[in-house]
């Protein structure tokens, strides 16, 4: 895995993460589960709920990609002319994918209600549950992306609209898939890209791949061939409802309509691995490991600013720990450094750039990406608990 | 009644009574525990902390503990227990990390007597110690548990799950903070702390990584012992009350196990499988084997489980709405009360007598089929009646085979239920499949005309002897044969053997000729017949050709004589009469009605003039009466001319379709999913769009799937063809692409075309021909040289030896 890290054959994000291996790992084996492996729902669809998912915080690098996944795996076309054009069952979603992204206490047993409820277009319960964990995982990776825009040796590829998108599955590597030729690490070469330009808010790639070398098929096109392969990349912006609905403060004078979300009385441990595990099986095994190996790192950080920061999260996203005094996180995060972990997890717009705080120069690479990854599972674990306490009101109602 | 409840109040331990009741709580309840008389409980939660008195017929709430206008975060309980020594001690575990304990003696509203917050994070589980009355222990989540002597201020002494001795050179130079930053931070929580009830120095904890550890309360340096009890987390443990080795564990892998420990390794002795996580676990006072359990998530049932049936639980308590937090029971020597707290506010004392027994809802009977169609049936020995007809089983006397013989055990309260089993062995032919196989081969379902189709099938069905398959296909040749082209050269087949459809054989009067063991029948029939005056040549086509003439004329003539009938009233009768006929005719029954019918019209004055007027005009009508069938025709003969007329210009084949569409499901539902499918592609579009798409497909991939067990790759490869379902057809397209290896250089072939990329030759050339082959290879095993099947088969016709010269003497067989 780092011999292929080292040569740039793994894309870049993913090579951001490689700097915690440990991590990858999971992280990948938890992400391929998600999007390529056993679960209730078709393959096309779990892309393209990925695709509505990274559209709400206007990822495009993550729209590319699983709009190319998407077509790989024999998805119409069309639906990435935007929501409308998507099947109702999908368009359903938008709503929770709206909340859970940016006011993730909205979630709701009313909504949970109103997507099975049955009738043609009704989801059942598995299929809800990996439908959100793929929610919530996109809106997390986006916060990560959004979090590594701001370095300063990041590729900016995965920012501009027309990057070449990442045409492998990085699983592959993960697999011991060592076959790799030296050619792989400028993959923009084999590639020619014409440009058409569509009436719909669509753009067209077609990207003509001439792969001379039959070494590199297994890796790049596993089956695809000398032929054009178009690749639809859509804006963003026509996977999501209400564009205007975004994060604002959980304030405490709303704690009367909102009450407090309390991880003592639904923690992802008890109740949420729980759930997710049984509708979901062997999801929460995967997830479980993120976390933990997220916050078993070894880095420089102490564990009480790990847990400062984690709790921060949390808390801006409205859950609050019983056994956590809240002064700490003032007296252990700068101020620049909360106001930069507020922006990546509750603002992850890749049209903008995160503002480093100051310290951040004076840290290593790798720890700052530690935080970054802090910041995404703290966020993942925030939507999931909301959006699964409320399949558990649910299910007792 | 009255000496009951005073000996309650006068707190006996042995006479406490009551019944199943409830009461609301406030709030959601984390967890309750009850004083040592057993007369108040206490019930915990983040906004509740009551005590109650447990009466006859009510719970009374006796003392809020929860005082304050605005209570802080210590009044939020994740853990409450009673000390069973002094019963105005409590000690409560609160949800932000401090460990508190109250005294009810106290005067003051407020009863909070210490406060510990040695803890940093939640603290899950405080145990007093059951004989020491100042010892409180404490497990949270930082992973430290803290033994509290209540006559300090501090804990005694900190056990910490793990064991890095400071004493090492490495560590030694470390400060304290950095030590445990660096090493206690990412410690594992701790779930359940439980003093055992016979050693007095010993005590159990159970982690969230699934270890449960022994400790030695005077070492807090290290455990004693430490085992992995569980995949994630242990929520909960239990010593036995009376069998100081017993452990019960339990976790979210939805185990609950139960662990010897007096052996040098923990062995796991009992096991149960649950359906969901476990969050309590608690054993039954005075009952050796039984234990309660709730869990944490979904479920909100309570469980009492006798250890050694691990699959069915002894008893059921489903009262709670939600998930239930905290069970107890009642008294430490009464096993018939047990009190539960619920996420959905609500206490409940359960009386054991209340519970529900799963055990008495099971079916205690099995049935199962064996490979071969063998089937095992299992039921209640009452139930089966001593049945002399039984030979034993080949293995012995099988309804006491030696494994599973077991001495009833007197303390095991399950019912006893012992069982016959009976195995009864297929009869072979019966159910052999050999007329699926048969029948899938000889059908034909295409590349002929509809109704020679129908004739072959039936002809098939039939020589199987499945008469009513048969006709079937019979009926459905003249349901939606074309009366013009009902003279289709129908093949000499025989449906009068089923005499029991005269209608049918009115139809198909074409097709009487050998008619095989039906003679008894036409003999009857003779005797009726009124016109016995015509015969047929059998299996004649002439006659074919000519009937159908007849047929034609008749049915605009007859229809024209029907219209100047002079009763009408008559037609419309019989037009009721032919519906009803058609519809019986689906249920295969009735001659009497047919000849019924053919008595009515006979009976109609015009008709029979007019058929004899017919019959007499066809040319080839013989009077030969050699053949031995020749009388089926005659019988048939006078009917055909008269309902055909009835029915052909007046029911389209769409007519029948509804109809069609009840057989189809029936034979599907019957098993026959053959059949189905089989007129389905055979009728093609004229039933199609009458089964809804979903239908088809599920009935072609039924039949698919079992044309393929039966490896009838062919004809499931037709079938696959032949329909017209898109998901059907797409079946045989899947992995159909063929990878091959140059055989010059064995490299892969990468791309289109019969030249390798590599070596520039052609791959595979034919030895004959010398040109590539595209379709079957054949090649010698020997010398590994061919080409062209047909190519080499003749070569090798003509000359022993390989076409490629090698001088190998190939062999074709």
């Amino acid at each position: 895995m780092k011999a292929l890290v080292s040569r740039g054959s793994v894309d870049a994000v993913f090579q951001q993460m490689a700097s915690h291996p440990q991590y990858l790992e999971s992280f990948l084996r938890a992400q391929h589960y998600i999007l390529h492996m056993d679960g209730p729902l078709p393959l096309p669809y779990r892309h393209y709920i990925a695709i509505m998912a990274a559209a709400r915080h206007h990822c495009h690098y993550l729209v590319y990609l699983h709009s190319a996944h998407f077509l790989r795996v024999g998805g119409d076309p069309l639906w990435l002319q935007g929501l409308e054009a998507a099947p109702p069952r999908l368009r359903l979603l938008a709503h929770i994918n709206k909340v859970l992204a940016h006011q993730p206490w909205l979630t709701a047993c009313s909504h949970i209600q109103t997507l099975l409820k049955s009738g043609e277009q009704c989801w059942s319960l598995a299929e809800l549950v990996q439908a959100v964990v793929i929610l919530a995982h996109c809106h997390a990776l986006c916060s990560f992306v959004y979090g590594c825009d701001a370095d300063s040796d990041f590729v900016p590829r995965t920012k501009t609209p027309n990057g070449t998108p990442p045409t492998f599955c990085p699983f592959d590597a993960a697999n011991g898939n060592t076959n790799v030729p030296q050619s792989l690490a400028t993959p923009s070469e084999h590639k020619t890209r014409r440009r058409v330009t569509k009436p719909l808010n669509c753009i067209f790639f077609a990207i003509t791949t001439h792969q001379s070398h039959v070494l590199t098929r297994p890796f790049l096109f596993l089956d695809m061939e000398e032929e054009e392969e178009i690749i639809c990349f859509a804006d963003p912006s026509g996977f999501i409802t209400d564009p205007d609905f975004c994060y604002e403060e959980f304030a405490r004078s709303e704690e009367d309509h909102f009450q407090v979300f309390r991880v003592q009385d639904y923690s992802w441990e008890d109740h949420g691995f729980s759930l997710v595990n049984r509708l979901y099986s062997d999801i929460g095994h995967l997830l479980d490991d993120r976390f933990r190996s997220v916050s078993t790192l070894p880095s420089l950080h102490s564990s009480d600013l790990k847990r400062a920061i984690w709790n921060y999260i949390h808390c801006v996203l409205g859950i609050r720990y019983d056994d956590y005094d809240y002064g700490e996180v003032n007296q252990l995060l700068e101020r620049d450094l909360k106001l930069y972990i507020k922006a990546v997890a509750c603002f992850p717009d890749a049209t903008k750039t995160p503002v480093c705080p100051l310290s951040w120069a004076l840290l290593k690479t790798s720890e700052r990406i530690h935080v970054n990854l802090l910041i995404m599972e703290a966020r993942l674990q925030a939507e999931l608990l909301y959006a699964l306490r409320a399949i558990t009101q649910y299910m007792i109602a | 009644m009255e000496k009951m409840s005073r000996v309650t109040t006068a707190l006996s331990s042995n006479a406490i009574s009551g019944r199943t009741m409830f009461c609301h709580l406030d709030a959601p309840a984390n967890a309750i525990s009850v004083c040592r008389d057993a007369t108040q409980v206490v019930v915990a939660g983040r906004n509740i902390f009551k005590i109650y008195a447990l009466e006859e017929e009510q719970f009374v709430e006796k003392l809020n503990l929860r005082v304050g206008r605005k209570p802080s975060l210590n009044f939020s309980c994740a853990d409450v227990m009673w000390h069973q020594m002094e019963e105005n001690l409590l000690a409560t575990a609160a949800t932000n990390g401090a460990v508190v304990t109250w005294n009810l003696g106290k005067p003051s509203r407020n009863k909070q007597e210490q406060l510990f917050t040695e803890h940093k994070r939640t603290v899950n589980k405080v145990c007093f110690h059951p004989t020491e009355v100042y010892m409180l222990l404490s497990g949270s989540q930082d992973g430290f548990m803290k033994c509290f002597d209540l006559r300090k201020k501090e804990s005694v002494s900190t056990f910490s799950v793990i064991q890095i001795s400071r004493n090492t050179p490495l560590f030694s130079y470390i400060p304290d903070d950095l030590f445990h930053t660096l090493f206690l931070g990412q410690s594992e929580s701790v779930r359940d702390v439980q003093f055992s009830m016979k050693d007095y120095f010993t005590f159990a904890a159970s982690f969230e990584n699934g270890n449960v550890q022994l400790w030695d309360i005077r070492r807090p340096d290290r455990y004693e012992r430490m085992f992995t009890a569980h995949t994630g987390p242990v929520f909960c443990c239990d010593w036995h009350p009376d069998d100081r080795g017993w452990l019960a564990t339990g976790g979210r892998d939805k185990m609950v196990k139960v662990w010897d420990m007096t052996t040098n390794r923990a062995k796991e002795i009992y096991c149960v499988q649950t359906i969901a996580s476990v969050a309590r676990v608690k054993w039954r006072p005075e009952r050796k084997y039984h234990l309660a359990t709730c869990s944490m998530m979904v479920d909100h049932n309570i469980y009492v489980w006798d250890i050694r049936r691990p699959f069915i639980p002894f008893a059921t308590f489903e009262e709670h709405k939600d998930v239930t937090t905290g069970i107890v029971w009642r008294h430490q020597h009464d096993p018939h009360f047990l009190l539960s707290g619920s996420k959905d506010s609500t206490l409940y004392q359960h009386m054991f007598k209340d519970a529900t027994r799963p055990v008495d809802k099971a079916n205690p009977e099995g049935l199962c089929f064996g490979l071969f169609g063998d089937l095992a049936f299992a039921a209640k020995e009452s139930l089966i009646s001593s049945d002399i007809s039984r030979k034993p089983y080949p293995g012995g006397d099988r309804r006491y085979p030696i494994f599973f013989f077991k001495k009833p055990d007197p303390t095991e309260q399950f019912a006893h239920v012992s069982s016959a089993l009976s195995v009864f062995e297929t009869d072979l032919d019966s159910n052999r499949m050999d007329w699926f196989v048969k029948t899938a081969q000889l059908y034909l379902l295409s590349g002929k005309p509809f109704a020679e189709l129908c004739d072959h099938n039936a002809k098939v069905a039939k020589e199987l002897k499945r008469p009513q398959v048969s006709t079937t296909w019979t009926m459905l040749r003249i349901m939606f044969s074309d009366p013009a082209n009902l003279t289709a050269p129908g093949t000499n087949h025989n449906l009068s053997k089923l005499g029991t459809l005269p209608l049918m054989n009115s139809f198909n009067m074409k097709e009487m000729g050998t008619g095989m063991g039906t003679e008894s029948r036409l003999e009857r029939s003779k005797g009726e017949s009124r016109q016995d005056n015509i015969h047929l040549e059998p299996g004649n086509l002439h006659i074919s050709n000519n009937n159908e003439e007849n047929e034609e004329t008749e049915g605009s003539e007859g229809q024209a004589e029907y219209m100047f009938g002079d009763a009408e009233l008559d037609d419309d009768d019989l037009y009721s009469m032919e519906h009803d006929n058609q519809t019986e005719e689906q249920e295969y029954t009735l001659p009497q009605e047919a000849f019924q019918l053919r008595h009515e019209i006979v009976d109609n004055p015009s008709a029979p003039e007019h058929l004899q007027q017919d019959k007499a005009d066809s040319p080839h009508v013989s009077g030969n009466e050699a053949e031995v069938t020749c009388l089926t025709p005659i019988e048939s003969f006078s009917l055909i001319s008269i309902s055909q007329p009835l029915f052909s210009p007046h029911l389209p084949a769409s007519f029948f379709c509804p109809i069609v569409r009840e057989m189809l499901s029936y034979y599907a539902e019957q098993g026959d999913v053959q059949m189905a499918i089989s007129v389905l592609i055979v009728l093609g579009d004229r039933i199609r769009k009458e089964i809804d798409d979903l239908t088809q497909e599920h009935w072609y991939m039924s039949y698919i799937d079992l044309l393929q067990r039966f490896e009838l790759w062919n004809v499931s490869n037709e079938v696959i063809k032949l329909s017209t379902c898109s998901a059907i057809t797409c079946l045989n397209q899947t992995s159909t692409t063929l990878h091959i290896n140059c055989s010059n250089c064995k490299r892969p072939m990468s791309n289109k075309g019969w030249i390798c990329d590599r070596c520039h030759q052609c791959a595979s050339v034919c030895a004959v021909c010398h040109h590539v082959v595209k379709g079957l290879f054949v090649w010698c095993q020997g010398c590994s040289h061919g080409g062209h099947l047909e190519h080499i088969m003749n070569w090798l016709k003509s000359s022993p030896h390989c076409p490629a010269g090698c001088g190998h003497l190939c062999e074709y067989t």
